[in-house]
């Protein structure tokens, strides 16, 4: 039982992870129809930017605050410099400018800080709680705290603010928006600056956990991707529970059965989900008239 | 048609022209190399292509079977006994076979979620490779013994620089045959219009299916080639960031060109030859270029420069 736990409680930890990563993704995808690979960038700067100001003196709630800044910019400038120049692109072409601004931010990285693994010391100390048996490390609760203080905030901002429901106006139809005088343009910088937000506060929630350095963008955009896909792109509640799940497996499988295949175990079971059910789990269905 | 027929002729004279003449203004064996990186990677480009840019569905995992010929032809030898010859075969062979079974769920996926699917694949192959290190050497990869062929064994950069080129050359030539054959023509239909393809008649999903398959083969003999040439292979040949370079390979040179493919591969593959001078700042650079390429040429280099020379040569 206190195993059984352990895995529930580390799988939510990095599932939380994951469905911030895919938040993110969900964001962009639904104001601006574009895949952003460098999603898992974000994840990463927050961190570095942390770590590299903390060393710096700045105190770490401080440090987190500029992390976020500088994620926010980066966001704002890919949206400025590298998407709306290529408006009207074929959706592959998108991706490749987004795989290309991922390269790019991984190396600006590389220069400004270095190659090393980075840690920062846990928000409240390094000693396990005891739940029911199983050991806990105080930060896991920062981080599902974290994540679920970024889903409420995003979900109050969309449904309750009437910037949000521009938002969500501009998803369900970017021409309809634009007709009842939304400004598009602004929604969708808007959407890249927010994406890059959450995807700050979570490299900065996990880094004291899993450490962070210059490339762990790659494996977070692909896990983040993979999550949002099992939740159904575009539905931002299918993103957290996907991610959420996700982790889940991972944990469970590294647990139970091989420890090695861990990251292989979220893919076959992400491949079957597909074949099952090819939009998603919580995916709507789109019914092809011929 | 005529015409159809001489350009198709133009393009493999000059391709052939260009692998014979480049040696004389080659100052190193070096360049050999590097010209036979791009000969490989371009095969592989060639054959992603005609998935990518002909029947238009996106391969995110491609490189897995470059990794499964590059692998076949190390693996073989080294623990079963294969000749090496006969590796290649088999690892040609494991990859239609491998395409043809995941391809027929996978193809029914669209846009996003094949792309996430192929990843899948992609990751799998790629985390098998690194995993099961008594057969592969783990994440360090492992030697590939040295193609021998009647008795001589193929060795030099100069000889796999002939080697690569013939196969480059074969590649091509088939890539042009197969866009003026019916299946070429089912591809260019499923291209534009899935329904109005299956409304004429065409099987949409065999066509898929075989468009994958293709592609699978041409990546496994790129792979089983660049093992050879190399004597070592490591799973990165079999990773994401390769998938993506191929991907990039094709869309940078232009979807559904032929030429626009080893155009991509012969950029991408130079590239970071060239930029090993500013080493540190190479994955900037790297990335910046393929930022402002697409931006400004979205429908690739040699789509883009073409239409360009048209327009110049109407006015």
């Amino acid at each position: 039982m206190a195993e059984f736990l352990q895995f529930l409680i580390s799988g939510l930890t990095v599932g939380a992870v994951y469905a911030l990563v895919a938040l993110g993704f969900t964001l962009i995808y639904n104001a601006s129809g574009v895949v952003n690979f460098a999603q898992g960038e974000f994840v990463m700067l927050g961190g570095m930017v942390t770590v590299f100001a903390a060393a710096a003196g700045v105190p770490l709630p401080l440090a987190g605050l500029v992390a976020v800044c500088v994620a926010v910019a980066v966001g704002l400038l890919l949206h400025r410099l590298a998407i709306e120049p290529a408006r009207g692109a074929s959706a592959v072409t998108l991706i490749i400018i987004t795989i290309g601004a991922s390269i790019l931010l991984r190396g600006i990285a590389q220069v400004m800080f270095d190659k090393q693994f980075h840690k920062l010391p846990a928000f409240s100390g390094d000693t396990p709680v005891d739940v029911l048996g199983a050991a806990v490390q105080p930060q896991s609760f920062w981080v599902l705290g974290g994540a679920a203080v970024v889903v409420l905030a995003l979900y109050v901002f969309l449904e309750h603010t009437v910037l949000g429901k521009a938002v969500l106006a501009t998803a369900a139809n970017r021409l309809a928006a634009r007709l009842v005088g939304i400004n598009t343009t602004t929604i969708m910088a808007l959407a890249f600056g927010g994406s890059a937000a959450i995807g700050a506060v979570a490299g900065i929630l996990i880094t004291p956990i899993t450490l962070t350095s210059y490339d762990v963008g790659t494996l977070l955009a692909l896990k983040g991707f993979a999550a949002a896909m099992l939740g159904g792109m575009g539905n931002p509640l299918g993103a957290v529970l996907g991610g959420l799940i996700l982790g889940l497996l991972e944990a469970f499988g590294a647990g139970y059965l091989s420890s090695t295949y861990k990251d292989a175990f979220a893919f076959l079971v992400i491949l079957v989900v597909l074949f099952a059910a090819p939009q998603g789990l919580f995916g709507r269905r789109v019914v092809e008239r011929v | 048609m005529r015409s159809l027929m001489n350009r198709r002729f133009l393009t493999l004279a000059v391709l052939a022209l260009a692998i014979a003449v480049l040696p004389l203004v080659f100052p190193s064996s070096y360049y050999f190399r590097v010209a036979s990186l791009v000969w490989v990677s371009a095969l592989a480009a060639i054959g992603l292509n005609i998935l990518m840019g002909q029947a238009g569905q996106v391969s995110l995992g491609h490189a897995a079977f470059f990794g499964i010929g590059a692998y076949a032809v190390a693996i073989g030898p080294a623990h079963l006994g294969i000749p090496p010859w006969a590796a290649l075969l088999v690892g040609a062979v494991l990859s239609a076979v491998l395409a043809y079974l995941v391809g027929r769920p996978i193809l029914r996926l669209k846009g996003h979620y094949l792309a996430i699917a192929t990843l899948g694949l992609g990751v799998l192959v790629a985390m098998i490779i690194s995993t099961e290190s008594r057969w592969t050497g783990g994440p360090d990869g492992m030697p590939v013994a040295r193609l021998a062929l009647f008795g001589w064994r193929v060795s030099g950069s100069d000889t796999w620089y002939w080697i690569t080129g013939g196969l480059l050359l074969a590649g091509t030539w088939i890539a042009l045959n197969l866009d003026d054959t019916p299946t070429g023509r089912a591809f260019r239909a499923l291209h534009d219009s899935e329904v109005a393809a299956q409304v004429v008649g065409v099987d949409v999903a065999r066509f898929k299916l075989q468009a994958f398959v293709i592609a699978a083969v041409y990546a496994s003999l790129a792979g089983s080639a660049l093992a050879f040439m190399n004597g070592f292979i490591n799973p990165d040949q079999a990773g994401f960031l390769h998938s993506v370079e191929l991907v990039t390979m094709v869309v940078l040179g232009g979807l559904g060109s032929v030429v626009g493919s080893i155009v991509g591969a012969a950029v991408l593959v130079t590239l970071p030859q060239a930029l090993t001078v500013f080493q540190e700042y190479e994955h900037l650079l790297l990335g910046l270029i393929i930022i402002v390429s697409m931006i400004f040429m979205r429908n690739g280099i040699v789509p883009t420069l073409s239409a360009l020379l048209l327009r110049r040569g109407r006015s």
